[in-house]
């Protein structure tokens, strides 16, 4: 029944992902990874993070693919619709991509534990409760640190995207 | 149960996707989508490895992975939405302002 589900999301996510990458217009583009988003929450929920999907789809669905359509509507797309995508444009770059991609299947595939299915360790009790507890008590200083981050990013952008001021 | 290298492949997949948009395409929003889905590809290794040892540090990681891309993106958009209003290109070949 879980592998059912985890196959049907990761085909369905692997199939919108090559659409991000092929579409011409970047509206489907960014479309397709909000499915691609909402495919991999349902993974996390089927890995056992439900709190990640819920932050995933608040951030990635709800917060940053908005950022993404607002500026693809301020800004004027016509001319760059209208480049065609050409895979073999780019020989080096493709040949890279050919290795990474068969290094880390070989990896993946050669590793000892490629059957393993069980998890070598259970955990019991809230897990929601646990992660909140290991995050803000042992994870404290990487929080804020996140958090000042985040405080610099919003006056960094808000700076960025202003007007020329004199 | 869903074995742990179903999830690390389904990474491997998307993570060279999202490679392949941000090195084949010239369009500056559709590199920037596919760096998205690069990042949300390693969450997914991240969860899958917390899940097989039971540890929470992995989902803690994933939630810091996902605060970082916000602020990455919202100053990507805004450099974006800067260079637009000054240069009006959208292809990451012309802009070569920095001679890179």
């Amino acid at each position: 029944m879980d592998q059912g589900f985890f196959l049907l999301f990761a085909t369905v996510s692997v199939i919108t992902a090559l659409t991000v990458v092929l579409a011409r217009n970047p509206v489907h583009s960014a479309l397709a990874l909000m499915a691609c988003f909402l495919h991999i929450s349902a993974i996390f929920v089927l890995l056992e993070a439900p709190l990640l999907a819920v932050i995933q789809i608040f951030v990635y669905v709800g917060a940053i693919m908005v950022l993404f359509l607002f500026v693809i509507m301020m800004i004027d797309m016509r001319e760059a619709v209208l480049q065609r995508f050409l895979p073999g444009g780019n020989l080096p770059a493709l040949a890279l991509l050919c290795l990474l991609g068969i290094e880390m299947l070989v990896l993946v595939l050669w590793s000892d534990r490629i059957s393993a299915t069980a998890p070598v360790a259970t955990r019991d009790g809230d897990d929601v409760r646990q992660l909140g507890t290991t995050l803000f008590a042992d994870y404290l200083l990487p929080f804020e640190v996140a958090s000042v981050i985040l405080l610099a990013a919003l006056v960094g952008a808000i700076v960025l995207a202003r007007k020329e001021w004199e | 149960m869903i074995p742990l290298s179903w999830s690390i492949l389904l990474g491997v997949v998307l993570f060279v996707i999202g490679a392949a948009g941000v090195l084949l395409r010239r369009n500056i929003l559709v590199v920037l989508m596919s760096l998205e889905l690069l990042l949300n590809s390693v969450n997914i290794n991240f969860i899958a490895f917390g899940r097989y040892y039971a540890d929470f540090r992995g989902q803690i990681f994933a939630i810091f992975v996902i605060a970082i891309t916000a602020a990455e993106v919202a100053v990507a958009l805004g450099i974006l939405v800067a260079l637009v209003r000054n240069k009006s290109t959208l292809k990451v070949d012309d802009v070569t302002m920095m001679k890179g």
